[in-house]
């Protein structure tokens, strides 16, 4: 993953509009730090590989 | 008067059972002191006084009728404003709830601490919707570390540390979902346990993140944190999580010794960056209980990042609606975090939850070679108010993502943890060590916590503060 090929700006904007969120010009900064630090948070889970066959925890049980 | 305020809820009830002060006197004696002491400290958001008094009242006619009081009689407690309070609006610290109809009952933890003696006084600040690690509000005003009111209390649960590091009451319940009990336990210097998820039912508390949340005490005796929860477990229809697993008797673990305990220092992650005194603390409580060996635990870094994701869409998911007609109406920072978790892709959450059971198989192999882990509750000790960055190898790091590094993996699989608080030599703010046990052994985290109390390792001093700010 090569965080300087992400652009948060441009995530928000979109999915702002795809989720039908206002972000007002005061948000921008505080939301683009966060998607960031998710991102980079998120690194080693995502390069961990999992068997096909794993199951999420909840299991729903009818 | 107020030297019943200083009393465990242990000696509380003992001394209430036996006639030797009434429940009357303890309730006044804890208002009086959350008078002197909350408008600095700011743990209080409710004063439920009159229905207190009625309660203790209900109390010594029992007792004066001949009957049990049970065996929290007389003894004061309070709740972080996520629980149910009959008659008072639950505000998961919001301003947004402020407008929903008072509660038409009490949560069932509440009931059930009621049923046995025990008297509530009230509601505590918290960090907004238990999205925070910090004990700051901005709609409450922060919460205040009794220990130093410049410090945070540390959070979600930041009044609930507040209010007994202070001694305005003896016991209080928090939540915590990736450490919002443990975090205000190691910044206020308190006992604090998270039980194993689905352990204690969480019905009439409002949610943050279901597959997360966990309930549980805050205390400044292993007794009491012990007593409490025989108090409240037990399981409950209102809560699909809460398993009907058979009782402990936290209780009966008191007054033992360690011996045969297999306990080790969690290695890798754990001893990873931190301020010198979250290492320090836990080496020596390692010593106190006869122990270098170190365990690595292998994936603790993916687990923190697989709490973390689940986390951001989760809460993101409870508020959506909220953040699409209110978003002026939250705190600032809580508002802007759950915006980019609504913005989280549906595959990295997936994978984080099929993580989560990978995660949990590998550690519980662990635990069939060790029954204790060790590792800081926090990587720093109370932090100012109003601080943003946590410095860390010479890295400056958003403190709020970065106070539950320790805390969050371990709630991620549900294990049972007691926070105990260290005191270092020469320090001035205390700082916590987790005791992490397998699921469902509660029992060995207590007699563990209890053991080292008695040896004067861990401690939980009431605050010398009296009421003013330096």
């Amino acid at each position: 993953m090569k965080p300087d090929d992400f652009d948060p700006d441009v995530l928000m904007d979109q999915m702002a509009r795809f989720l039908g969120l206002t972000i007002e010009p005061q948000y921008r900064a505080g939301v683009a730090q966060h998607l960031c630090s998710a991102r980079k948070i998120a690194e080693p889970l995502l390069a961990f590989e999992l068997d096909d066959e794993s199951e999420p925890a909840p299991v729903f049980k009818p | 008067m107020t030297e019943w305020a200083d009393k465990t809820a242990a000696v509380i009830a003992a001394a209430v059972k036996t006639g030797t002060v009434s429940a009357r006197t303890v309730v006044e004696a804890a208002l009086q002191r959350i008078e002197q002491r909350n408008p600095v400290l700011n743990a209080f958001t409710d004063v439920t006084a009159t229905r207190a008094l009625a309660k203790a009242d209900a109390v010594d006619a029992v007792r004066a009728g001949g009957g049990d009081p049970g065996p929290l009689a007389g003894v004061p407690f309070a709740v972080k404003n996520l629980f149910d309070v009959a008659d008072v609006v639950t505000l998961a610290g919001s301003k947004i709830n402020r407008a929903h109809a008072p509660a038409a009952k009490n949560a069932i933890l509440i009931e059930r601490l009621e049923q046995s003696g025990a008297v509530l006084v009230g509601a505590l600040n918290m960090g907004e919707y238990a999205y925070d690690f910090t004990g700051e509000n901005a709609h409450a005003g922060p919460s205040r570390n009794p220990h130093d009111p410049n410090h945070m209390t540390g959070g979600s649960s930041g009044g609930s540390g507040g209010a007994v590091a202070s001694g305005m009451v003896p016991l209080s319940l928090g939540s915590d979902t990736n450490g919002s009990i443990r975090v205000p336990s190691s910044f206020c210097g308190l006992f604090g346990l998270k039980p194993t998820y689905g352990r204690l039912p969480r019905s009439g508390s409002f949610p943050f993140v279901a597959s997360l949340d966990h309930l549980g005490p805050m205390a400044r005796s292993t007794a009491d944190m012990a007593l409490s929860f025989d108090a409240m477990q037990g399981p409950d229809a209102g809560d699909a999580a809460c398993a009907d697993v058979p009782a402990l008797s936290l209780s009966s673990a008191l007054g033992n010794d360690i011996f045969g305990l297999r306990i080790a220092i969690a290695g890798g992650h754990f001893q990873g960056d931190a301020h010198v005194e979250a290492h320090q603390a836990v080496e020596v409580v390692a010593e106190a209980l006869g122990t270098n060996a170190v365990i690595d635990i292998p994936g603790a870094a993916e687990a923190r990042a697989a709490a973390y994701l689940i986390t951001m869409a989760e809460g993101a998911a409870l508020h959506l609606d909220r953040l699409k007609t209110r978003h002026a109406d939250f705190d600032a920072d809580v508002r802007d975090r759950l915006i980019a978790g609504a913005m989280i892709p549906g595959a990295w959450v997936t994978k984080a939850q099929k993580y989560r059971r990978h995660f949990r198989q590998q550690v519980l192999k662990l635990f069939k070679t060790v029954d204790v882990l060790l590792a800081p509750s926090t990587p720093c000790v109370a932090p100012l108010i109003g601080q943003k960055i946590l410095r860390l190898s010479d890295q400056d790091l958003p403190l709020r993502p970065n106070v539950g590094v320790f805390t969050q993996p371990i709630s991620f699989i549900g294990l049972p943890v007691a926070s105990v608080p260290v005191w270092l030599e020469g320090r001035r703010l205390p700082i916590g060590v987790q005791i992490i046990c397998a699921p469902w052994r509660e029992d060995i985290c207590v007699r563990v916590s209890d053991w080292l109390e008695r040896q004067g390792v861990v401690r939980a001093p009431i605050a010398a503060f009296e009421g003013v700010m330096a």
